[in-house]
């Protein structure tokens, strides 16, 4: 890409607050999403030429968001400018602007809230910090929502559990109605809704490369591991992040997920119709578009007759699956609608539906069912990278923290050399990589640069005290932004990888015992 | 200045249980579409129940997040609650025997209450970030309570006043018997200041009380892959 060159910021010895620096991010913005973009998810095409009329249709959204969504209402009127979270965003710590202080990007959308729904604002604006909603409120809307990538950090510090991630997913959704998408991620959503995944790779191609795949993987190993899509009656339908079809590093957990049910004897398959897990209606808060992105892994579920979805590495998919799929979809247990009932009865109960891969790849291991050749591994020193979405909107296995110890139990299990980043760094602390919540496009270069600072400092430290040469990760997201951002920072892209990629290395298929 | 100050204290009551009761009402009738804990969050309701009462009572979260605000905010809140209670004397005869024996270290909770106020005002000009986050109404909110704090504690030790007669004219107003309050500046000043933060409370980021109940990311469980959950304007949606 052309323009100035980014510099990454340096690494501070002590990880101090940095001195604010008002503005010092205004001047980067994402492209805007074309009318055609706008229409095919049935939001206006742009912005109305009268500003009144856009003016009128996102204080009538807001009032409606307000009654559809608790979080929004309460976090509206129960900040109570504390702090806590000012210095707890990566966004905040590698770039210095203050709107980047999650409580002030609250307070963008807030100034407006309270002018138009309270008495105070409506009587004492100034007193208040309140203010009209103008053109130039929502360019600064959509600068600073756009600066901040949903990883809800600031969320595990605030003494009311205020989750800017909620906010500035209500704001995303305020300027798709007015008009002004972003082009990344809604162009993404119309992928997904078209073609069927986020990277728009239609099913034959999709077949094909998985042929290669299988292909290459004979050659490695000698074993017929086979990667099918589409395949009916199959145990486990498998939704993984379109990236993982054939992106590095993305495609070596995918020949890890595949060993892995072939090693342990069980049938399964991708869905060409369900060929992405991810779920960008997330990113711009919408629920009817997260919703209809959800159903297609029904529909396929259905139509597959599957017993068991697993969902692959990725973080808001995750989050998506867990946390959201059985609200959405009746994915999970307590639906009542005509296709849930139908989807429960097919659903083994024995299995949690839906279940992550690294559920299912621990719950393997601890029956025996795997075995592993930890020295292949012994080349690599390891450590973990929480991704948000998992870390802080998620959970695996049956109790509270269960999504932080089984990865790392996987890893442990296979490998010899593993260390954890600081405390204050990891599990639910966990900083973001920079690039989530869709943020991942080339314009935000700068900032997903800045922002991965808090991360790159942790990981600086075990490279330098431990030698660790591989952080492993379960997002894709996370794995895309980092391979593109390390090398700010002096460190070599090939030290990203898959947990499944490490379970991939050293897992033994069978023929060779 | 008597019926003043019972006009003014029916009327600041009167917003107050209003005010708050139409915010609560406002939270607990808006649905949480989706389930949203910020985990690691207890996957029973039992388990709910003891993370809130974590964060009211030893601001769990706020601790994680900065100590010092911790301390400031934990001093204020404390103090202000040992206050509260010694203040029930006021309203209660004969006086229940657990606010009796709450007096000695209510007196003190004042100096507590005050510090902790001094602290929290102090880092709003002093620390930058917060400085830059700060509303002239949050600067008012202190001041309010600052004044508040040092009245009471004034009248205590400084210039005292005839309690008896204070607590004669709360009974009174209690039972729409107006008395007479005695002539007191202090004592008018903070009653003045109580009442106006009785009628700002429910316009006012002090819903932090209320709201810390409803929010969503404390108050659920993380059970979404057993329990559906599915608010009634999500459900319609199902219909087509
Ligand atoms: S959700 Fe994450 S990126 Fe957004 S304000 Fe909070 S800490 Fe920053
Ligand atoms: S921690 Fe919570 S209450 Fe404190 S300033 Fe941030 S959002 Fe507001």
């Amino acid at each position: 890409m052309a323009g100035p060159e980014i510099k990454a910021p340096a690494f501070r010895e002590f990880p101090t607050v940095p001195k604010i620096q008002p503005d010092s991010m205004a001047h980067l913005k994402c492209y805007v999403a074309s009318e055609k973009i706008q229409g095919e998810l049935g939001f206006p095409g742009k912005l109305a030429d009268n500003w009144q009329e856009t003016h009128d249709a996102v204080i009538k959204r807001m009032g409606e968001l307000l009654e559809k969504y608790r979080s929004l209402r309460v976090f509206m009127d129960a900040c109570v400018h504390c702090g806590s979270c000012t210095d707890k965003c990566h966004f905040f710590i590698g770039t210095g602007d203050p709107k980047n202080m999650p409580v002030a990007r609250q307070e963008l959308l807030r100034s407006v809230y309270r002018r138009y729904f309270t008495p105070a604002g409506k009587m004492f604006p100034a007193l208040v910090g309140a203010r009209d909603l103008t053109r130039e409120v929502l360019d600064e809307w959509y600068n600073y929502f756009w600066q901040c990538t949903e990883c809800r950090r600031c969320s595990v510090f605030c003494p009311y559990g205020i989750d800017t991630a909620e906010v500035t997913m209500a704001a995303r959704e305020l300027l798709d109605i007015a008009g002004y998408g972003q082009k990344y991620s809604n162009e993404i959503i119309g992928k997904v809704h078209r073609v069927g995944n986020n990277l728009g790779l239609p099913g034959p191609a999709l077949i094909d490369t998985l042929t290669g795949l299988e292909e290459d993987v004979k050659d490695d190993t000698g074993c017929d591991v086979r990667y099918p899509v589409d395949e009916k009656g199959a145990e486990v339908l498998l939704v993984t992040p379109s990236a993982d079809f054939f992106a590095e590093p993305h495609i070596d957990s995918t020949i890890g997920y595949g060993k892995v049910f072939h090693a342990a004897g069980i049938s399964w398959t991708f869905s060409s119709k369900a060929s992405e897990a991810g779920n960008f209606g997330l990113f711009i808060g919408n629920y009817e578009q997260m919703r209809k992105i959800a159903l297609r892994v029904r529909e396929a579920a259905l139509e597959l007759g599957v017993k068991r979805i697993v969902v692959g590495e990725c973080g808001h998919a995750w989050r998506a699956a867990y946390a959201f799929w059985n609200t959405l979809t009746g994915i999970g247990a307590g639906a009542n609608d005509p296709f849930a009932v139908e989807l429960q009865k097919q659903l083994d109960p024995r299995y949690k539906q839906p279940s992550h891969i690294c559920e299912v790849t621990w719950d393997l291991i601890q029956q025996g069912r795997l075995k592993f050749d930890k020295e292949a591994n012994d080349h690599r020193i390891i450590t973990f990278h929480d991704s948000c979405n998992v870390a802080r909107g998620s959970r695996m296995g049956d109790y509270p923290g269960g999504q932080f110890d089984i990865p790392r139990n996987i890893i442990r299990a296979v490998a010899n050399k593993f260390v954890d980043m600081a405390p204050e760094t990891i599990g639910e602390k966990t900083f973001c990589c920079g690039g989530g919540g869709g943020v991942l496009n080339d314009e935000l270069i700068e900032l997903r640069v800045k922002g991965a600072l808090p991360r790159m400092e942790a990981l600086k430290r075990v490279v330098d005290d431990h030698g660790v040469n591989f952080m492993a990760l379960i997002c894709a997201i996370c794995k895309a932004q980092f391979t593109k951002v390390v090398p700010y920072y002096g460190f070599k892209s090939g030290m990203i990888g898959g947990v499944h990629q490490l379970v991939s290395t050293a897992i033994k298929l069978g023929n060779e015992q | 200045m008597s019926l003043f100050f019972a006009i003014l204290f029916y009327a600041a009551s009167a917003i107050l249980v209003a005010g708050l009761a139409a915010k609560i009402v406002g939270f607990a009738r808006t649905p949480a579409p989706l389930n949203i804990p910020t985990t690691p969050a207890p996957t029973t309701p039992a388990g709910v129940v003891f993370r809130m009462f974590r964060e009211v009572v030893f601001f769990e979260s706020l601790f994680k997040g900065n100590l010092w605000i911790w301390a400031m905010g934990a001093m204020f809140h404390f103090g202000l609650a040992l206050v509260l209670v010694r203040h029930l004397r006021y309203f209660t005869e004969p006086v229940w025997t657990w606010v009796a024996i709450a007096q000695p270290f209510g007196m003190y909770a004042g100096f507590l209450m005050a510090a902790g106020l001094a602290g929290l005002w102090a880092r709003r000009f002093l620390v930058e970030r917060i400085r830059y986050i700060s509303t002239a109404s949050d600067h008012l909110m202190l001041a309010l309570l600052l004044v508040i704090a040092l009245t009471g504690l004034g009248m205590k030790f400084l210039m005292h006043t005839d309690i008896v007669a204070v607590k004669a004219f709360f009974l009174g107003l209690m039972r729409f018997d107006i008395q007479s309050l005695p002539v007191h500046v202090g004592l008018y000043i903070h009653l003045f200041c109580v009442a106006a933060l009785m009628i700002v409370f429910p316009f006012s980021k002090l819903l932090h009380a209320p709201g810390v109940f409803f929010s969503p990311t404390r108050n659920q469980a993380d059970n979404p892959r057993e329990v559906r959950h599915l608010a009634p304007w999500a459900a319609q949606l199902e219909k087509n």
